[in-house]
C-alpha cells in the first residue's frame, strides 16, 4: 500500500513538472511581445521604454534561467526589477497581469471561489440526483419509472450547458422572475445571498450531468446485479436490502466514485461555459478571458492550476480506489 | 398421451419421504423472443445422506433447475409450475421471505467458478460469517466469525484464522471452492446444491473437493444434488443419476443402472463421449453429433430426435412401435423392468437393450 502510494505521488510530480515546462514554453510560443502587451492597447511605448520593461520582468535572460526564476517565483516568492523600481512578489509568485499589474494570486484567490462554489455544489446536486435516480432505475427496470429516467437521462445528457443554461434564465428569471438575475457574493460576506446566485448553476450543471451519472449509475447496478456473488448473497439468504446495499452497491459504486473523482477535477480548472452563461467571472471565464488578451501570466498560473486540480483528482482517486478494492493493493 | 408417471427415489432407501421431492417441475421464461422452456416436467427425488447427479449438456436446465429449488428465479419474468417439496413442505410460490428464511440454512448452494462466487471486497471469513449470521441473528459478529474460522478449519482450509482475514483474491482456486463449501455448511443445511463445482479447477483438485464433499455428508448427512456434465464426476460419487435433455428427464435411476445398464439414446452419447469412462484410454470418443435444440422452438417429438442414430421417422418400422412416433409425440419417462430405473424412449425395451449390448457395451466404449 505505501509503495504502491509513493509511486503515483512521484508519477504526480513528475507529470506536474512536465505540465509546468510545457506551460512556461507557452510564453515563448505565443507570437507576440510582453513587454508591448504590458504597455496596453492604446499607450505606445518607445523602445527605450520596452527595453526597460523587459530587463525589469527578466525577459532579457536565457530560457532556462526565466523557468528557473518561474519555478523560485512559485516556491519561495521573487522580487521582479531591482533599486527603487523593485517589485517584490511573495511566494506562491504567479506573476503579474499584463493588463493591470495585479498580482495573479490575487485574481485566482479572487475568482477560485466562484469556480468551488459552482462546481461542489452542483456535483452535490448531480451525485445525489443521478445516483439515487440511477440505482433505482436499475431496481425497477422495465417500469414506468425506469422509463421515464431513461427517456429524461437521455434528453440531458445530450442538452449542451449554455442551451439549457438559458432555458433556465429565460424561464425563471426573465419570463417569471421567480429568481433574481445571478450576482455572485462570497460565502463569507452574505451565506445566504451566495447560494440565491448559485441555485442557477447548481440547477444547470448539476440536472444536466445527473443525467449522465444516471445513466452511468443504472448501467453499474445492472451489471453488478447479473454478477455472480450477488446470486451468491441471496443464496445466503440475506434481505434484498443487505445483497442491494451490502453487496451489489459496494461494487456498483466504485467505477463511479472514480469517474466522479476525475469531472471533479476537471471542473475544478474552470467551467467556462456555465461560468460565462450565468455571468460569473470564475477561473474558467478569467481564464479565457486572459487568453483572449494574450495575458501569458494569468494563461500560465490557470493551466497550471487546472493541471493541478486534474493530477490531484487523480490520486486521490487511486488511493480512494486501493482503499474500496482490496484487488488493487496487490498489483 | 399418458400423464407422465412420478418416478420414486430410485434404488433402496428406508426412511419416510424423501427430504426433497421435485414433482413435474416446469420452468419458462418470457424473453423477447419468446418464451423460453428451459425446465419441462421434471420429477426427481433426494434422501438425506444420499447424492443425486444431474447430467446433461450446456443448456439442458440443469441450473435453472437448481435456482428453481432456491427460489432464486425472477418472480416478474418467470413461471414456475409443479411441487417442490421440501421437508413435505411445497415451496413453489411462496412468498420471497419465507423461501428467502429457508435459503442459506435448510438449504445450499456452492456454484461453479468460486472467484465470481464470492464477493472481491469482503474478507472470507466476513463472508461466511455474515451467512451465519443471517440465520443467528443473535449472533454477534465476533461468535460468527468464530464460528467461520471453525468451519474453514472444518473444510481443510490450513491456518484458517489468518485466511480468513484474506479476500478471495489471495486463495487459490481450489481453496476458494473450499472457504464456499465452507460458507454453505455453516448453518448446516440439510440439502446441498453443487453446481458444477468442479469444472473451473484442475483434476488433482477436483478429486480432493469430491473426497471432501463426500467427507461433510457422512458428517452433516445432507442430502446433495451435484450438477456437472462430467459423468466421470458422477460416476464416482452419486448414488443416483438424472439424466437432463432439453428441459427434460430422459432417463433416471440409480448410477449402476444409469452408467452401467443405461437405455437412453442421449446417455449413451455421454457415455460415449467421456475419457474417464473409457475401458480402453486409447478408444476414440465419440462426441455427440448436432447440438442442443433451441429451447423456444424444441424439435416435435423426442427433442433429441434430429441427433438421435436410432430415431423411429417415418418411413422405418419397428416391431411394437409406431412409425415416425419420435417426430410426433413426445416419450414419457416409463419404469423399465428394473425396479426405480426410468427411460424415456419410444423405442422398445427390448430393442434398447439389444442396441446397448450390440453397439455401444461390446465396441468398448464403457466399461
Ligand atoms: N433467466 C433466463 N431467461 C431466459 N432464458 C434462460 C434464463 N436462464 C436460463 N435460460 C435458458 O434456459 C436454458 C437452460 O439453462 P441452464 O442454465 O439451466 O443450463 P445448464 O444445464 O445449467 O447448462 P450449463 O451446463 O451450461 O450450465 C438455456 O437455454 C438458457 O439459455
Ligand atoms: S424417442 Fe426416438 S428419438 Fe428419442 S431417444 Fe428414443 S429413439 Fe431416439
Ligand atoms: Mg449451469
Amino acid at each position: 500500500m505505501h509503495r504502491f502510494l509513493i509511486k503515483k505521488l512521484l508519477l504526480a510530480v513528475t507529470t506536474l513538472l512536465a505540465i509546468s515546462v510545457i506551460t512556461f514554453a507557452l510564453f515563448f510560443l505565443v507570437p507576440s511581445n510582453p513587454a508591448e502587451v504590458m504597455c496596453g492597447n492604446r499607450q505606445r511605448c518607445g523602445p527605450e521604454r520596452l527595453a526597460q520593461i523587459e530587463q525589469r520582468m527578466g525577459l532579457d535572460q536565457p530560457a532556462y534561467v526565466q523557468y528557473g526564476q518561474f519555478m523560485k517565483g512559485i516556491f519561495v516568492g521573487r522580487t521582479f526589477g531591482e533599486g527603487a523600481a523593485a517589485r517584490d512578489c511573495p511566494a506562491p509568485c504567479l506573476g503579474f497581469s499584463f493588463r493591470n499589474d495585479e498580482p495573479v494570486t490575487a485574481i485566482v484567490a479572487r475568482t477560485l471561489p466562484v469556480t468551488l462554489s459552482i462546481v461542489f455544489g452542483a456535483a452535490a446536486v448531480w451525485l445525489l440526483i443521478g445516483l439515487s435516480v440511477g440505482m433505482v432505475s436499475a431496481l425497477r427496470r422495465g417500469t414506468f419509472f425506469d422509463k421515464v429516467a431513461v427517456g429524461t437521462s437521455l434528453v440531458g445528457a445530450s442538452m449542451p450547458i449554455f442551451f439549457f443554461g438559458y432555458l433556465l434564465l429565460i424561464v425563471l428569471v426573465y419570463e417569471t422572475g421567480l429568481l433574481p438575475n445571478p450576482k455572485y457574493t462570497p460565502i463569507t460576506e452574505n451565506p445566504a445571498a451566495w447560494a440565491g446566485a448559485m441555485v442557477l448553476p447548481w440547477i444547470g450543471l448539476g440536472f444536466l450531468n445527473s443525467a449522465t451519472y444516471a445513466r452511468l449509475a443504472r448501467a453499474q447496478m445492472l451489471e453488478t446485479l447479473s454478477e455472480d456473488f450477488v446470486r451468491t448473497a441471496r443464496a445466503k439468504g440475506l434481505s434484498k436490502a443487505t445483497v442491494y446495499g451490502r453487496h451489489a452497491l459496494r461494487a456498483a459504486i466504485t467505477p463511479i466514485v472514480t469517474i466522479a473523482g476525475l469531472d471533479l477535477g476537471t471542473y475544478l480548472g474552470g467551467t467556462v461555459i456555465t461560468e460565462t452563461v450565468f455571468g460569473f467571472t470564475g477561473l474558467g471565464k478569467t481564464a479565457l478571458n486572459a487568453a483572449l488578451n494574450l495575458d501569458m501570466p494569468i494563461v500560465m498560473a490557470t493551466v497550471l492550476l487546472a493541471a493541478v486540480f486534474i493530477i490531484t483528482a487523480n490520486v486521490l482517486v487511486d488511493v480512494l480506489y486501493a482503499v474500496i478494492d482490496p484487488r488493487v493493493r496487490l498489483s | 398421451m399418458t400423464a407422465a408417471v412420478i418416478p420414486e427415489t430410485p434404488g433402496a432407501y428406508t426412511g419416510a419421504a424423501p427430504y426433497l421431492q421435485v414433482r413435474d417441475l416446469s420452468v419458462r421464461f418470457a424473453t423477447e423472443d419468446g418464451v423460453v422452456r428451459a425446465v419441462d416436467g421434471v420429477s426427481f427425488a433426494v434422501e438425506r445422506g444420499r447424492t443425486l447427479g444431474i447430467v446433461g449438456e450446456s443448456g439442458s436446465g440443469k441450473s435453472v433447475t437448481s435456482l428453481a429449488i432456491l427460489g432464486l428465479h425472477d418472480p416478474k419474468r418467470t413461471t414456475i409450475a409443479g411441487q417442490i417439496l421440501l421437508g413435505g413442505r411445497d415451496i413453489v410460490g411462496l412468498d420471497e421471505e419465507s423461501i428467502r428464511r429457508l435459503r442459506g440454512r435448510d438449504m445450499a448452494m456452492i456454484f461453479q467458478d468460486p472467484l465470481s462466487a464470492l464477493h472481491p471486497y469482503y474478507t472470507v471469513g466476513r463472508q461466511v460469517a455474515e451467512a451465519y449470521r443471517v440465520h443467528h441473528p443473535d449472533a454477534s459478529w465476533r461468535e460468527a466469525h468464530r464460528r467461520a474460522v471453525e468451519m474453514l478449519d472444518r473444510v481443510g482450509i490450513p491456518q484458517p484464522a489468518r485466511r480468513a482475514n484474506q479476500h478471495p483474491h489471495e486463495f487459490s482456486g481450489g481453496m476458494r471452492q473450499r472457504a464456499m463449501i465452507a460458507m454453505a455448511l455453516v448453518n448446516n443445511p440439510e440439502l446441498l446444491i453443487a453446481d458444477e463445482p468442479t469444472t473451473a479447477l484442475d483434476v488433482t483438485v477436483q478429486a480432493q473437493i469430491l473426497d471432501l464433499l463426500a467427507d461433510l455428508q457422512r458428517e452433516f448427512h445432507s442430502a446433495i444434488i451435484l450438477i456437472t456434465h462430467d459423468l466421470g464426476v458422477v460416476s464416482q460419487v452419486a448414488d443416483d443419476v438424472l439424466v437432463m435433455y432439453a428441459g427434460r428427464a430422459v432417463e433416471y435411476g440409480t448410477a449402476e443402472q444409469v452408467l452401467r445398464r443405461p437405455q437412453h439414446p442421449y446417455t449413451w452419447g455421454l457415455l460415449s463421449s467421456v475419457p474417464s469412462l473409457h475401458g480402453d484410454p486409447d478408444a476414440d470418443l465419440i462426441p455427440i453429433r448436432g447440438n442442443p435444440p433451441s429451447m423456444i422452438h424444441p424439435p416435435p417429438g423426442c427433442a433429441f430426435h434430429p441427433r438421435c442414430g436410432y430415431a423411429l421417422l417415418g418411413s422405418a418400422s419397428t416391431p411394437g412401435a409406431a412409425a415416425g412416433a419420435c417426430e410426433v409425440d413426445v416419450p414419457q419417462l416409463r419404469q423399465v423392468q428394473e425396479r426405480g430405473h426410468t427411460v424415456a424412449c419410444h423405442l422398445p425395451e427390448g430393442k434398447r437393450v439389444e442396441i446397448y449390448r450390440r453397439d455401444i457395451a461390446q465396441a468398448g466404449v464403457v466399461r
